[in-house]
């Protein structure tokens, strides 16, 4: 049984200009010991769910359905303290931009103490001995709890906020953009310690960037989000390798690699729909140079295509070949612009 | 042959604010933000900045727009020198050297409309006869960079356009006074991945179609490599290596730039990797190191490299490095470092 299931999970925001579906229905699972990848653009609704997932959303924010299994326990249904037994203890999350949440005033390693002491019920001498094992496993020298957070890097205090996470022994860890303000070099050891622990410890690590080089570099298995959806998850080799969404070809050529001579960039035109009034059909479709009659009022679900990977296309089956042509395909999107008027529909100021 | 756009040994020193007793003791602690950086560019070329933040490669953008004044060295722009302008020279400086920020959401004025965005460039700079035909050269720009149909841009404001929509604004403004040199200080890290590219390959087309010379500004290698034909990698307010970008990213020379090649993650989970590690510690720019300002971090530190600083100097294929390791770079005489080098 999988350590983390995730099944058909909404969320909804509530503004000024009516209810945001931010979360339409994820479905997802972490296995034990995996990593787990979770990509998407900015407002995808990735950093909401992994909020909903600990019951830490914002106030205007509301669960509108679907059910989140633990090892067994419905996390949906706890609350109090029995929900703090799970925060920290069992599942520990790394927020965005965590590393300047640390208190300035405080040396790093009280701060990392006292909250083995709170949460975890650790004494003095205890936490005290367990900061320094875990200052060594990110790769601190244990001298390094007496400095204040102003007298490490940036690298160093995102270790530290990592070390935190680990503090009372989580299952899985959270860790959302956890190496978005760091330079390059530094982000490549901080991914690297993040693997090695992973890999050490037996975490179960759901990582949600933007960034899809991170998840290649980083995890096993990828789960990519669109406009408060899963389209496609799969393992990190197969769905690079041979995407079956077309959302996933298309990042796959808007993206710039190092190590590739530069073929001509396509970009996806258009912009993700607005949530407070999710389509009909296939959030994608306007966007999608593939998109069919079906797509525009039928919304496709996530299903098994092959290899034991999930998509959420209508065409998936076709993917292979839709795979060889998405260059080209895109790219005339790019000159005719994003189809606003779905074929078959009244032409624009026509009568809706 | 003369050059573009020519920088010689450009020296940026910020003083660190100082408390009573360092004014007392008459200590003056310094940041060296650009500690002697030199180039040239020719006209139509690319030329890509590389570096980790705080390599001085925004301040060395800042100096050459003239936002910022050297402490010492020099810019020569066509031929003349940037910080002798005055009057309608550099009025006529500034409509040739157009800029585009990090962030189209600051870029432009919140209470302006678009159109009123558009016009000001052209208003200041004295281009075009009339209202009509200004705002006619306003509709031209949108169009150009692919906001359609312009008209509908003209009366919205900032914050009712995407950020995509907005750096294609910040671009058109840009090429509205036609410039000659654009600097671009990572112009799509604020934007979304999908977006990204559309913004690249217009700038790409409108670079090539207009004959600018360009200067990308940027952390992301994977980027300078796509737009760039001549990569500088800078380090500690230097440049430890520069040449043709193709041979800076397929055959790193410096051991900086190779560690920082090796580090760049790929989309690709099959493309094997051979990560060379060095020390995440960065030495800050105001306790300089004697020698060479990467000896700390260097997996290949020599002897040498800890008290004598190397010099730019040419290696083979185009490139030039400034590391002991390749023998020319080690100064045979007390002259300074940063020698005059040709990207072309």
């Amino acid at each position: 049984m999988s350590l983390l299931e995730i099944d058909t999970l909404a969320v909804q925001y509530h503004t000024l200009h009516g209810a945001v579906q931010a979360v339409r229905g994820v479905t997802l699972s972490i296995e034990r010991g995996r990593a787990v990848g979770l990509v998407g653009e900015s407002g995808c609704g990735k950093t909401t769910l992994a909020r909903a997932l600990i019951g830490v959303l914002p106030r205007n924010a509301a669960i509108t359905g679907g059910r989140v299994r633990f090892d067994g326990a419905d996390l949906l249904q706890l609350s109090g303290d029995a929900l703090n037994n799970y925060r920290w203890r069992r599942i520990a999350m790394v927020p965005q931009a965590a590393m300047d949440s640390l208190d300035p005033v405080y040396r790093v390693g009280d701060q990392l103490v006292e909250t083995m002491r709170l949460r975890g019920g650790l004494t003095s001498p205890q936490a005290r001995e367990r900061a320094e094992r875990l200052f060594a496993l990110i790769g601190l020298e244990p001298g390094r709890l007496r400095l204040y957070p102003h007298e490490l890097s940036g690298g160093m205090k995102q270790r530290v906020v990592i070390a935190m996470a680990l503090a009372l022994d989580p299952q899985l860890v959270i860790a959302d953009e956890p190496v978005t303000a760091l330079d390059v070099i530094v982000q490549h050891q901080v991914l690297r310690t993040l693997r090695e622990l992973q890999e050490t410890l037996q975490l179960s690590l759901l990582l949600i960037t933007h960034d899809i080089s991170v998840v290649a570099d980083l995890c096993d298995d990828v789960a990519v989000m669109y406009a408060g959806r899963i389209v496609e998850a799969g393992s990190v080799r197969e769905v690079f390798a041979a995407p079956h969404h077309p959302y996933t070809m298309g990042l796959r050529n808007a993206f710039p690699s190092l190590r590739a001579r530069s073929a001509r960039l396509v970009p996806i035109e258009g912009y993700p729909p607005d949530l407070a009034s999710p389509p009909a059909g296939c959030a994608f479709a306007p966007r999608c140079p593939f998109a069919i009659e079906r797509c525009w009022h039928d919304d496709p679900a996530l299903l098994p295509t092959t290899g034991g990977r999930l998509a959420a296309c209508h065409r998936a089956a076709e993917a292979d070949a839709l795979r060889t042509q998405a260059p080209q395909a895109f790219a005339r999107l790019e000159t005719t612009g994003p189809q606003s008027v779905r074929p078959g529909a009244p032409p624009a100021g026509g009568t809706l | 042959m003369s050059h573009l756009l020519e920088v010689t040994d450009l020296r940026k020193e910020y003083p660190l604010q100082s408390g009573l007793l360092s004014a007392v003791m008459g200590s003056r602690r310094v940041v060296h933000a650009v500690n002697g950086v030199s180039f040239v560019l020719d006209e139509g070329g690319s030329l890509g900045l590389a570096g980790e933040s705080g390599c001085g490669k925004t301040t060395t953008a800042k100096l050459i727009l003239r936002l910022l004044h050297p402490t010492a060295g020099s810019i020569r722009f066509a031929g003349r020198d940037v910080a002798a302008l005055d009057g309608s020279d550099l009025l006529s400086y500034r409509r040739q050297v157009q800029f585009i920020f990090q962030n189209p959401y600051e870029a432009l004025n919140p209470r302006f409309t678009i159109l009123r965005s558009l016009l000001e460039p052209l208003i200041i700079h004295e281009i075009g006869q009339s209202i009509a035909e200004r705002v006619e050269r306003v509709a031209g720009a949108l169009d150009r960079v692919h906001l359609n149909p312009p008209e509908t841009f003209f009366l919205k404001y900032p914050h009712q356009l995407s950020g995509g929509q907005l750096q294609r604004v910040v671009i058109a403004r840009a090429l509205l006074v036609d410039p000659v040199l654009l600097v671009a200080d990572e112009p799509v890290s604020m934007l979304d991945v999908s977006i990204r590219a559309g913004v690249l390959n217009l700038m790409r087309e409108l670079s090539r179609e207009r004959k600018l010379t360009t200067i990308y500004i940027s952390h992301d290698l994977a980027l300078i490599r796509y737009m760039c034909s001549v990569t500088a990698v800078m380090y500690l307010g230097t440049i430890c290596e520069i040449g043709p970008t193709e041979e800076v990213i397929e055959h790193p020379r410096h051991p900086y730039t190779q560690a920082l090649v090796s580090a760049v993650p790929d989309p690709d989970p099959t493309r094997p990797r051979r990560p060379v590690e060095i020390a995440d510690t960065v030495p800050t720019p105001f306790q300089l190191p004697a020698g060479c300002p990467f000896a700390d971090r260097c997996p290949q530190v020599m002897e040498v490299c800890r008290h004598l600083r190397p010099l730019l100097l040419p290696v083979d294929a185009g490139v030039r490095v400034a590391c002991h390791l390749y023998p020319d770079s080690t100064p045979r005489t007390a002259e300074g470092y940063g020698a005059k080098m040709e990207p072309h």
